[in-house]
């Protein structure tokens, strides 16, 4: 059974359709990635499925718990975890910090806190940083530090908005490299990306967005030679 | 915040300012000393008496601080709270004669009770608009009582002094009022610190911060607001009864007052909203700049302490937006970070 499954979903803004008809599925242990133009109705599709605003029609189903409806922090419990696009660090606190805060959800002993955020810091390569102002660290540092937060209530499905935007080649090398080591932890990702160089080469599958639409899907080499996302991204000849 | 500091030289290489939880340690335990024998120090009725109103104000701006503060929540409201402390122990003690000790305890719960659902409702709004509800509640509440013949209307209720002594918290010099005071502040700074190093602390942090990603780590925004409102209440309603068996004599003007509302909140923003000891600084200033107007410009100066108010309210917000506390606390962080800084760079150089 797919660990993620998006079943016919709409999401409408009044007039607008954002989403209109999507599915498509994860696997568990795959790390998927969501492309599609600017406007293209991804990070609609992420909100919809991280509870931050419950899709108009269809169904959003995690193994077998059905959480589309479900409020952001109930689709933590379950195991869904999420980045922003915006780092939203939480400004007045210290690296560790930021990523304790993540790991209550599973037990609140305060001590343990420390030590599995510091675990998680080293896992990101931001160890070093552990007591370092959140709010003073690079874009780069920040982002990585969402994901280390996002890892810390032990999610099945992580969702990445945007992870890689913005950084440069050796940042976004260091950022492919967490990735694979969460998908080599047997969480599964999806992951929305503009940098197609940083998620191409990784993904097992791709899934992609077009006004809307879902245009294409499947394996990124499939992908990149389908005349539809071809047209979608340069433009018809 | 306090913490953030205190781990930062344990991360460096060199131990330097290792000294430094332990001297806190001894001005905390110093500090403590004064205030215990501060009474038999100053034994001016009307010195106690100021040093008895500088406790209250901190404690009242130490309870705010867990929903204003560290939660983020500005309630422009609490004086309901508070009023309801000190009616519900009033007239539980006077009408029912009701220990006072426990009609203290029960106003604490049942303005906790009251804040849930004022929460439910209230924290549906946010920033400005649930600061403006809170007060459209505290008003409400206001007019009930002044309107409640039971709860003495307008005119208040008196508490008969007819023994005076521990059992009924109703005493005829100063200096026990002193020690309640101080024991009911240093009892809510103790639940305030075992809240801030608590998981709640980092959750009311997490949700002023940023709430959205909060909610992302499986932080249900409207029960950890509420817990904070709850705490906060139960703490602002016990300074209540204080004051009522005070002052032996409550009306919805004196407990019930907009202008309470906003000493609390300005008690702990112009000493340092969400932080421990910023409430203390606060209320202290606050209360000398009241009764030093109070006695210099007698009844022809009313309303001169209002314009002090302001005039800080003012210079607070311009340049030190995290209080005196957190902009002498910042200083010391940076003064920190570049010594932190130069000895790394110092290390360099020798490897």
């Amino acid at each position: 059974m797919s660990l993620l499954r998006v079943e016919n979903v709409y999401k409408k803004f009044g007039g607008l359709t954002a989403n209109q008809d999507i599915s498509f599925t994860v696997q568990a242990g795959e790390i998927v990635g969501l492309i599609g133009p600017n406007g293209a109705g991804k990070t609609t599709m992420f909100n919809c499925i991280a509870g931050y605003s419950p899709p108009t029609t269809g169904d959003i189903w995690l193994e077998d718990v059905k959480i589309s409806g479900m409020t952001p922090e109930q689709c933590a419990r379950v195991g869904i975890a999420r980045t922003f696009q915006v780092a939203r660090t939480f400004t007045s606190m210290s690296a560790l910090e930021n990523v304790m805060v993540g790991t209550f959800l599973k037990q609140r002993g305060v001590a343990a806190a420390r030590r599995t955020a510091q675990e998680l810091l080293d896992f990101v390569n931001l160890g070093h940083f552990a007591d370092k102002p959140a709010g003073s660290m690079t874009i780069s540092e920040q982002r990585r530090l969402a994901v280390a937060r996002a890892l810390a209530v032990q999610p099945k499905l992580l969702l990445m908005d945007e992870v890689m935007a913005g950084l440069n080649p050796t940042e976004v090398r260091e950022t492919v490299e967490v990735v694979l080591k969460i998908r080599d932890q047997g969480i599964s990702c999806l992951i929305v990306e503009h940098v197609l160089e940083g998620i191409m080469p990784i993904a097992n599958q791709i899934v992609v967005l077009d006004y809307g639409k879902k245009i294409a899907d499947g394996s990124p080499h499939d992908v990149s030679n389908d005349p539809h996302v071809i047209a979608a991204y340069l433009g018809d000849e | 915040m306090l913490k953030n500091i205190d781990s930062l030289p344990s991360s460096l290489p060199v131990p330097l300012g290792a000294a430094r939880p332990t001297r806190r340690t001894v001005l905390l335990l110093a500090l403590l000393l004064v205030a215990l024998a501060l009474p038999l120090i100053v034994t001016s009725p009307s010195h106690q008496n100021l040093a008895i109103l500088m406790l209250m104000a901190a404690q009242i701006g130490v309870s705010w601080n867990i929903v204003g503060g560290y939660a983020g929540q500005v309630s422009l409201g609490h004086a309901a709270f508070y009023g309801i402390g000190a009616y519900t122990s009033t007239i539980l003690f006077s009408l029912f004669g009701i220990n006072p000790w426990f009609a203290m305890l029960a106003g604490g719960v049942i303005a906790a009770l009251v804040s849930l659902p004022v929460g439910w409702s209230c924290f549906r709004l946010k920033g400005h608009y649930f600061a403006m509800a809170t007060i459209a509640v505290a008003e409400i509440i206001q007019i009930v009582f002044t309107n409640w013949d039971f709860a003495g209307a307008a005119v208040g209720l008196t508490i008969p002094m007819n023994e005076s002594g521990w059992a009924n918290m109703i005493f005829d010099d100063k200096a026990p009022y002193y020690y309640i005071a101080l024991g009911l502040l240093l009892l809510t700074m103790l639940a305030n610190f075992a809240i801030e190093r608590s998981y709640l602390g980092y959750y009311f942090r997490a949700i002023k911060d940023e709430p959205d990603a909060a909610r992302s780590l499986g932080v249900s925004l409207s029960k950890y607001k509420q817990i904070a409102f709850a705490v906060s209440s139960f703490f602002t309603a016990m300074g209540g009864s204080l004051y009522a068996q005070k002052e032996l004599y409550i009306d919805p003007g004196s407990v019930l007052g907009t202008g309470l509302s906003i000493k609390m909140a300005l008690v702990s923003i112009l000493g340092g909203i969400g932080t421990l000891f910023g409430p203390l600084v606060g209320a202290g200033l606050l209360t000398a700049i009241e009764e030093g107007t109070r006695t210099m410009f007698g009844g022809s100066g009313r309303g001169t302490d209002l314009i002090i108010y302001a005039a800080l309210i003012i210079v607070i917000a311009v340049y030190y937006p995290n209080g005196i506390l957190g902009y002498i606390k910042s200083k010391i962080a940076r003064r920190k970070a570049g010594k932190a800084q130069a000895a790394i760079s110092a290390q360099e150089v020798v490897k």
